[in-house]
């Protein structure tokens, strides 16, 4: 239900881009207007929220520690699962965000049949998340030879190593294929693993058809409805260098793709898919476990009201006296 | 506990035809599965708002007529004031990879004890007030309205947390669902909602100095009863000074330690190793408590108690501080007391006095913990010990969940154990160090009235300890938890009745060899040492 609500939301979006691409009228809309507000609603959006996150402090160091602590040196410490200095800890997000580290240490209980519990090893998860932001970084980069004229020799490096396993002509991208199938993995087991499909939002699905809808209609120009790359190119390079124009050849698929992609990057700030930017600022990992040896100090740490060692003796006088820890006198 | 283990284990996983939107506890028929609401006298001393009588049973629970605006403010006060809050709210992406590692969750299969949707409960009313896209479409952004039902699924599910932490060891970005129960545990708290078995501690606490609201004269009592039985176990006699100014170390354990049975030989295992090196040491009757049960409640609580540990030292003119065998209290000490209550600058970086170790790594604290300590003796060669008086115990140790996941302190007491016993085996992997369970009664829930729960939520860690006894005739489960201790016996009982628990002090107590004693023909609990007997 949840699913089709948003399947629902970017069908109604990407319908009326495909109307609207065949209006001539619409065309700049489309091509200028749209990817233009879309860059500034990410743009804005991404620098208020992490201005946001930054405007509240860090009031207590509070890793989430995950190996032995630096402490006697005859016991090795793990540097990375315990991090002590601030490179180690850097290391550690670092281990996070290029190899999901965390997501590796995945398992799967399992109650079984004799009501022993299981705990199985549960890799495609990870397997699966890792290739589609692999793969999504190298489309990105990729798409770099839209925007740049002459195309920069890197670019066009990992163009070529992508299209390596040249199977079919024109090359197959190993990444379009990659991405595609890990993409349906992580909408196939939102919707069959009862208890992910029932926690799950449409704010879950929503990205994932927009991706989808994007990879699609990206694999499709690419392969079967090829459109004029010239005018791709010129509308393109136009954008960036603020001469935007809208050539005459440009296909109206590409103006689809290129609507779903603006929706995507407006979207962006506005959802989880600020976990791009969280990813770093999280105190369970960006902090270093030394909170022992070096102080960490809390920006506003609350006076409270505390009871003293006066008043407690006070209190207990006779009883601190007659047991003998408390001198006879007064 | 009415419902039997065959019972207990009829877990449904499947989730509900209900959307979890839509808030419904019947507290009636869920008996057993939460934790009775802090008495009024409680929080008037306290002084925390709308004290009153209720029960969660009742329809009207008495809130606070500007009950919504009480949580709005309180809500963006915290968000003002804890990044970790934000950043929690924000990011998660319901990739689900924490839904099945809470204890919770496993033992009892309610789908709302998943982490993630624990945190939603919280994070849907975020989304609703606090968030662009919640505010113009509500519910299709995920966002749902603050209602006393949401209040009352809070109570239940946020007592139904015990900020193990082990959620966030899986969390793709660290969201540490005990951060986000803390927060709303803040949040409930603004209402008068919170639970006795928390905030009666926490009275007693701030009133007499520790948890039990043991007075100084019965502290003092106690010890000497506990050293009684020490010259019987060991022919020698130990008269522990308390509050001694001048000494060179302040000595603080969790109050369960000088209490009760088996947190006591634990106790009796700190005394033994003190007097056998010569340390130089005190008790204080003040700071008689190393555990926190403010953690539980808030932040500004956790500060009040914690203070007494500090400003002790400082009266009786300690060098350093050393910290017994506690969970919690070890979170407290590691993550927050220097912050909170610091610069400890009129203490010395901690020294051992046998050893001459330099303990830099608490450097800025100035508390060690006692398995540090005993670490270094032993690695000098400083104790002689003898693990065959801890013969007929087969040992498998249980990572707390605070020492693990907030210190790093996992290879301590291992390297302890190892040393002090003939026999040590550990339970599988995903079920310890940073992957540890919890003993499924942390955070305060380890009540009578919640057994059901607790039962529930120690499933795994007393399924890996069955698998452990099975397998290898493991009869005894060390920890360094004072809840551990009073906690794990009956989680024992209900699942694995064959193994107790004991801490691991107490085993070194045992194997200490100590000049003057006699032929130990007992161990600290006063039990024949197999192969020993008369
Ligand atoms: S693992 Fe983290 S991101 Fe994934 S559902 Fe749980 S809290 Fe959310
Ligand atoms: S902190 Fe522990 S008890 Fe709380 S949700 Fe996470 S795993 Fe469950």
């Amino acid at each position: 239900m949840k699913a089709f609500k948003a399947l629902v939301i970017v069908g109604v979006l990407a319908g009326v881009a495909t109307v609207a691409a065949g209006v001539p009228a619409f065309r700049p809309v489309l091509g200028i207007w749209l990817p233009y507000a879309a860059a500034a609603l990410f743009l804005a959006g991404m620098v208020r929220r992490v201005v946001c996150w930054g405007r509240s402090p860090v009031p207590f160091r509070i890793p989430t520690v995950c190996g032995q602590q630096r402490s006697l040196p005859f016991l090795p410490h793990q540097p990375l699962e315990s991090p002590y200095t601030g490179w180690q800890a850097a290391a550690r997000v670092a281990g996070e965000v290029l190899l999901f580290r965390s997501l590796f240490r995945n398992t799967r209980t399992e109650l079984t049949r004799k009501k022993r519990l299981a705990y199985l090893p549960s890799k495609l998860l990870w397997a699966a998340a890792l290739a589609f932001h692999a793969s999504l970084a190298v489309i990105v980069f990729r798409h770099l030879r839209f925007f740049l004229e002459p195309v920069p020799s890197c670019v066009r490096f990992v163009e070529r190593m992508d299209g390596l396993f040249q199977v079919l002509v024109p090359a197959v991208m190993v990444t379009d294929a990659v991405i595609l199938l890990a993409l349906l993995y992580l909408l196939g087991r939102r919707l069959l693993d009862l208890r992910l499909r029932y926690l799950s939002l449409p704010a879950d699905y929503v990205p994932l058809f927009l991706l989808l809808g994007i990879v699609g209609t990206g694999i499709a120009m690419r392969y079967i409805w090829k459109v004029d790359l010239i005018a791709v190119k010129e509308l393109a390079v136009g954008l960036a260098t603020f001469h935007p124009a809208v050539p005459d050849g440009t296909g109206a698929l590409f103006l689809v793709h290129l609507a779903l992609v603006s929706v995507l990057f407006a979207y962006f700030p506005f959802s989880k898919l600020v976990h791009m930017g969280g990813v770093f600022l999280s105190p369970t990992r960006n902090l270093a476990n030394n909170s022992r040896a070096r102080r960490h100090v809390n920006p506003w740490n609350r006076p409270v009201d505390v009871h003293t060692y006066e008043e407690w003796e006070e209190e207990f006088r006779d009883k601190l006296v007659a047991c003998g820890l408390l001198p006879e006198e007064e | 506990m009415k419902k039997t283990p065959d019972e207990l284990l009829q877990i449904e996983y499947t989730p509900p035809a209900r959307d979890w939107m839509d808030p419904h506890v019947d507290f009636e028929a869920r008996k057993g599965t939460w934790s009775y609401p802090g008495a009024p006298k409680n929080l008037e001393y306290l002084g925390l708002p709308n004290p009153r009588e209720w029960s969660p049973t009742d329809e009207d629970w008495k809130l606070p007529e500007n009950w919504k605006e009480i949580v709005h403010e309180g809500f963006l006060d915290l968000l003002k004031r804890f990044r970790s809050l934000k950043v929690f709210m924000d990011c998660c992406v319901r990739c689900g990879a924490c839904a099945d590692k809470c204890h919770f969750f496993i033992g009892s299969g309610d789908p709302k004890n998943m982490p993630v949707l624990r945190a939603e409960l919280l994070r849907s009313v975020y989304r609703n007030d606090f968030t662009t896209a919640g505010r113009i479409l509500g519910r299709l952004a995920g966002g749902r309205e603050l209602t006393p039902d949401v209040i009352k699924e809070w109570f239940y599910y946020f007592y139904q947390c015990t900020e193990c932490r082990r959620c966030s060891v899986f969390c793709p970005y660290g969201i540490d669902t005990a951060e986000i129960t803390m927060m709303a545990r803040e949040l409930l708290n603004l209402l008068g909602i919170n639970i006795n078995w928390v905030v009666e501690p926490v009275a007693n606490c701030h009133r007499t100095g520790n948890h039990l609201g043991i007075q100084p004269h019965t502290f003092k009592d106690n010890i000497e009863f506990l050293c009684e039985e020490l010259e019987d176990v060991t022919g020698i006699h130990i008269d522990p000074p308390i509050n001694k100014k001048g000494a060179e170390v302040l000595f603080i354990v969790p109050s369960a330690d000088y209490f009760a049975d088996p947190g006591i030989y634990t106790f009796m295992g700190y005394l033994l190793l003190f007097e056998q090196i010569g340390l130089d040491y005190t008790l204080s009757a003040y700071a008689s408590e190393g555990g926190n049960f403010g953690l539980f409640l808030s932040h500004d609580t956790i500060k009040r108690l914690n203070a007494k540990m500090y400003a002790e030292a400082k009266r009786l003119g300690v060098k350093w501080i050393l910290g017994g065998e506690c969970g919690h209290m070890w979170r407290v000490v590691h993550q927050y007391m220097d912050t909170m209550n610091g610069p400890a600058d009129f203490l010395e970086v901690p020294r051992s006095p046998v050893t001459g170790t330099v303990f830099d790594h608490a450097a800025s604290t100035k508390m060690v913990h006692i398995c540090e300590f005993t670490a270094d003796l032993i690695h000098h060669g400083r104790l002689r010990l003898d693990p065959s008086r801890n013969a007929g115990w087969k040992v498998t140790f249980h990572d707390s969940c605070n020492p693990a996941r907030a210190v790093g302190l996992l290879e301590e007491p291992r390297y302890i154990l190892r040393n002090v016993v003939e026999e040590f085996f550990e339970m599988p992997e995903n079920t310890i160090r940073e992957q540890t369970f919890c003993c499924g009664s942390g955070a305060g829930l380890g009540n009578d009235e919640n057994m059901e729960m607790r039962m529930r939520g120690g499933l795994p860690r007393a399924n890996a300890v069955r698998h452990v006894h099975e397998r290898y005739g493991v009869n005894i489960l060390s920890c360094i938890c004072a809840i551990d201790r009073a906690v794990l016996p009956t989680l024992m009982d209900y699942w694995v009745p064959e193994v107790r628990v004991a801490g691991v002090h107490e085993m070194v107590g045992n194997a200490l060899v100590m000049d003057g004693e006699k032929e130990r023909t007992t161990n600290l609990r006063g039990e024949p040492i197999p192969g020993r007997e008369g």
